[in-house]
């Protein structure tokens, strides 16, 4: 009898801290928001993209203290694609599928987000990209919080125009799709302000290139016609370093061919010897320098969250930032994570910016930016020379190639769609 | 007596005026300390007012200061706004007034805040510094504000540069001035002295005469001239062919200057490859890591000596000749010595080496770029003709690459380790019967290969970045120089190396970067197509081991 009952109870017990224990994995599972981080940290875009998975491991972090979303704690869920652009592809159907995660924060190159694109597509996700690319594309899965090149290239041309007197052209650019497509925009652009063809120099050349000695002697050639001429450059990577100690060493110096680049900032710089570079610029839609108080708060906990003050920060962490806190403010107003609900709840979405004023996320998943451009100081930070009035709309299709020119994307019924044709209003399907 | 009492007369004038000559001077100064002082506004406008101001009391500190703003190095005291010139020490900076130049001791970096100067305060610098300039004791100094000057004249330039000319007695100054008089003289509206000017620019090849004389020379479409005087233009039309036949010659001469430089970086990388796998025949995927542990080496030697920047490379070669050796002493007796005679496990093997070299790089420094800084010597160019500079770096380097060639073969052709390779290589059984320990010889051998790697590690670390992967750009080519050489063939690599340098440099002006590289490979392709050994095959016996 007692032996039984003994065995009935133990039972019982066991039963029930089964039950609750069970209770509370599946409590566990609905009681987080899960957010994908899918940025390379192993590889060459490593040096990059190990930034942002932090930037966004901190943003996680400081949500959860305000309390998490809708009542639920968020869950950062990291992986690593390596720098290799089909294990992106693979690697989001994971974050999707199996760790069912409600958005992800990803992505450096664009040859990584082409991949992402058919599999986000297809398995009805969310993507919030962060870096300045070159357009001509929109996904209703996809957000870019980065700048489009009316934001970045053609407004720094513009400056070069109109306020350094630039007469003469050099668009040099990394063999790639990047530069490639954005020297075209700006090569469109230039001939429709009236550029001849002879003053226009465009020259490619290899991913981590080192022998600039011919390419910077004919841009030396190039410049002492007379004219003012200035150098538009997409040169990715740490082939920069070299091109510059070329400029210098041939005794070219800011003021005289000065060289804007795009894919140069204060995490590039951390890393070389700043003083051949002083006087070039860039152009962004954030410097780590500008004097804002929301700035300077990112910055201390920044490096609170690091723990190290010497850390810079920069572009594409204040555009995770501010994608971070739209997806926030979206789901808030959506009360749900679901992506459909959350994407329409995207558009319309505004948050300070971190150099002042506010981004507004726009019908084709772009943002408002205010475009900055800054000099290179010898302590390798920026010191903004000239910055567009209020913010510039994100264009997905750039009004200055043939292809694009009638293209529009608007999310927002009734056209709802990223490829719409303003002259035969059709939607290709095709966003990207 | 009498010469006491004059003296004391002079002496009583003296105190007697004592008062009044300090008070003119302190007066003085304190109108320069506040031209100084109004560098401190914000706006750039303001700035550029207050430079000029400055220029203009005529001070003599006023260059240093001036100087001392464009290079970065004007500040001021946050404490209580003193503007002073700062040189960086070690933590902190050691400062002095910039208006008396009285030394204040040193400082932190924090409480000092910089005189931000753009693009256009610096050339509004340069100009008005090479006007103070002209007066300079140092020729060169006025030589460089001459130049400067020619860059952007205008009326008030020009009269400069005319007084200038009158107490000048330099001859190479007096030329450049008179270039830049000429310049001026073109806008003349006399057609004499026009024409004298376009006379005295015969033959200039500064890039503002040219300019300026093709926009004489320039034709209207129905062929006549479109200056206003005929003869002006046809002598403008005269003086810019000789111009141009002149630049066409530098321009010859500069596109082989940089196809060597290419050149000595290819026989760079490949010259250890030559011992390597020219001597004994082994195929190291590593080599480019040898190169990458030479460059780090660099960089250690420079964190250990931050003081002595300039000296840092020549403690750095060795170093790295060292440790670049010892690296591959340590590859040949732990992996290679077992896989001799079997290419394929070696290739696979010293390929893992390659992957091993490059995480621990990775793990022990840093997966990112580090920064190796150029010393001051091997900065800048040297001025041939205004048309035709030539870069430092690139010329040490081209000299170098030459040495460590010369030293490599002095080291094969007349030390007995280098009988002994030559005897392992060409014939092992025979050398081994004569008493010659083959292991020692391929032990030391592929350690000299090796450690020639590392040497050019140093060189390169100087032209490139020194990143984990930085031997991975230099192993096909390495590679592609040997083979294309003649294995087994030092000379075969000093040539391959020049010719395909300047043959890549030939190429690029007209094919562009990516396709003169892609040029050049097919280009070997089809050479190696019809003669197999490369340019100077091994003849006789030793060619079939």
């Amino acid at each position: 009898m007692t032996k039984t009952v003994f065995a009935k109870r133990t039972l019982r017990a066991i039963a029930l801290m089964a039950m609750l224990a069970l209770s509370v994995q599946l409590a566990h599972a609905a009681d987080t928001i899960k957010v994908g981080v899918l940025h390379s940290l192993s590889g060459t875009m490593a040096i990059s993209e190990t930034t942002l998975k932090d930037t966004v491991l901190m943003l996680v972090d400081e949500q959860n203290k305000k309390g998490g979303l809708l009542g639920k704690k968020l869950e950062a869920v990291v992986v690593d694609p390596a720098s290799d652009w089909p294990l992106f592809a693979e690697k989001t159907r994971e974050l999707i599928e199996k760790e069912k995660v409600d958005v992800i924060f990803g992505c450096w190159t664009s040859v990584s987000r082409k991949s992402v694109l058919p599999v986000i597509e297809e398995l009805n996700g969310l993507l919030f990209y962060p870096v300045q690319y070159e357009g001509e594309e929109s996904s209703k899965n996809v957000f870019y919080t980065g700048a489009a090149p009316n934001q970045q290239a053609i407004p720094a041309v513009d400056y070069f125009m109109n306020e350094l007197g630039i007469k003469r052209w050099v668009l040099a650019g990394t063999d790639y799709v990047y530069p490639r497509t954005t020297n075209k925009i700006l090569e469109a652009y230039l001939k429709a302000k009236g550029v001849k063809d002879e003053d226009i120099m465009i020259n490619y050349t290899p991913f981590g290139h080192s022998d600039w000695q011919s390419i910077v002697a004919d841009i030396k050639k190039f410049g002492s016609a007379g004219k003012k001429t200035g150098v538009v450059s997409t040169i990715n990577g740490d082939a920069n370093v070299p091109f510059y100690k070329e400029l210098g060493n041939q005794g070219i110096s800011a003021e005289d061919i000065p060289v804007v680049a795009f894919s140069v900032g204060e995490e590039e710089l951390s890393g070389i010897d700043t003083k051949p570079l002083v006087g070039h610029l860039a152009a962004w839609n954030y410097f780590m320098s500008v004097d804002d108080a929301g700035n300077d708060d990112f910055i201390k906990s920044w490096h609170s969250f690091i723990k190290n003050p010497k850390r810079v920060t920069n572009d594409p962490m204040e555009a995770h930032v501010i994608g971070f806190n739209m997806w926030v403010k979206a789901v808030e107003k959506a009360k749900t994570t679901a992506t459909d609900a959350v994407e329409q709840a995207m558009i319309g979405i505004e948050v300070p910016n971190m150099t002042g004023g506010t981004a507004k996320m726009l019908k084709n998943h772009h943002l408002t930016k205010p475009v900055l451009i800054g000099e290179i100081q010898d302590d390798g930070q920026f010191d903004v020379v000239w910055q567009t009035e209020g913010e510039v709309p994100g264009d997905a299709w750039s009004d200055f190639l043939p292809g694009s020119k009638d293209i529009v994307s608007d999310w927002t019924a009734p056209i709802k769609c990223g490829n719409h044709n303003t002259k035969t209003k059709k939607c290709s399907g095709q966003n990207y | 007596m009498r010469p006491w009492r004059g003296l004391a007369a002079v002496l009583a004038a003296f105190i007697l005026l004592l008062p009044t000559l300090p008070a003119a001077a302190e007066e003085a100064d304190y109108d320069f300390s506040a031209a100084v002082d109004a560098l401190r506004v914000k706006s750039y406008a303001d700035k550029e007012v207050a430079i000029s101001a400055l220029a203009d009391t005529g001070n003599d500190r006023s260059i240093e200061v001036l100087e001392g703003l464009l290079v970065g190095r004007l500040f001021y005291r946050k404490s209580d706004q003193r503007m002073v010139l700062a040189e960086p020490q070690d933590v902190d900076y050691e400062i002095r007034d910039a208006a008396t130049g009285e030394p204040l001791g040193t400082t932190g970096k924090r409480k000092l805040k910089k005189i931000g100067i753009n693009n256009k305060l610096r050339k509004h610098l340069r100009g008005t510094i090479a006007r103070l300039n002209l007066a300079h004791n140092d020729p060169a100094v006025r030589m460089a504000a001459v130049k400067e000057m020619m860059r952007n004249l205008d009326a008030a330039a020009s009269d400069l540069l005319r007084a200038a000319m009158a107490r000048e007695r330099d001859v190479k100054v007096r030329e450049a001035i008179r270039s830049g008089i000429a310049l001026a003289d073109l806008d003349s509206p006399d057609a004499a002295i026009r024409l004298r000017a376009v006379t005295d620019l015969t033959g200039s090849l500064l890039p503002e005469a040219r300019n300026r004389l093709s926009g004489l020379a320039e034709r209207n479409a129905d062929g006549s001239s479109s200056g206003p005087d005929e003869t002006v233009s046809l002598a403008a039309r005269k003086a810019l062919q000789s111009i141009e036949s002149k630049l066409a010659l530098n321009r010859l001469a500069e596109t082989v200057f940089f196809g060597l430089s290419l050149g000595s970086v290819l026989l760079l990388a490949a010259i250890g490859l030559a011992i390597t796998f020219g001597v004994m025949g082994v195929i190291n995927m590593a080599h480019g890591e040898l190169i990458m542990l030479g460059a780090y080496t660099t960089y250690l030697v420079q964190l250990a000596m931050p003081n002595h920047l300039d000296y840092s490379l020549f403690v750095a070669i060795p170093a790295a000749f060292l440790v670049a050796g010892l690296f591959g002493i340590a590859i040949e007796q732990g992996v290679i010595r077992y896989l001799y005679g079997r290419p394929l496990e070696t290739l696979l093997a010293t390929f893992g080496i390659s992957l091993i070299l490059q995480q621990l790089v990775r793990t022990t420094i840093s997966a990112q770029n580090v920064a190796v800084s150029n010393p001051s010597w091997m900065s800048g160019s040297m001025e041939i003709n205004p048309a035709l500079a030539i870069t430092y770096n690139r010329l040490y380097i081209l000299i170098f690459a030459l040495l460590v060639f010369a030293a490599l073969l002095a080291v094969l052709k007349r030390t007995s380790l280098g009988l002994q390779v030559r005897a392992v290589s060409q014939n092992r059984a025979m050398a081994k019967a004569m008493g010659i320990r083959s292991e020692w010889v391929d032990a030391m051998t592929f350690g000299l290969g090796s450690g020639i790697a590392g040497v050019a590690g140093v060189a390169l670390s100087q032209l490139t970045n020194v990143g984990p992967n930085m031997g991975q750009s230099y192993i096909i080519d390495s590679f592609m120089v040997v083979v294309f050489g003649g294995v087994a063939n030092l000379w075969g690599t000093l040539v391959g190396a020049m010719s395909l340098g300047v043959a890549n440099k030939f190429l690029e002006p007209f094919a562009g970067a990516v396709l003169a590289k892609i040029l050049v490979l097919v280009f070997i392709i089809l050479f190696i197509q019809k003669r197999p050994r490369g340019l100077f095959p091994q003849k006789g016996r030793a060619a079939e081991g």
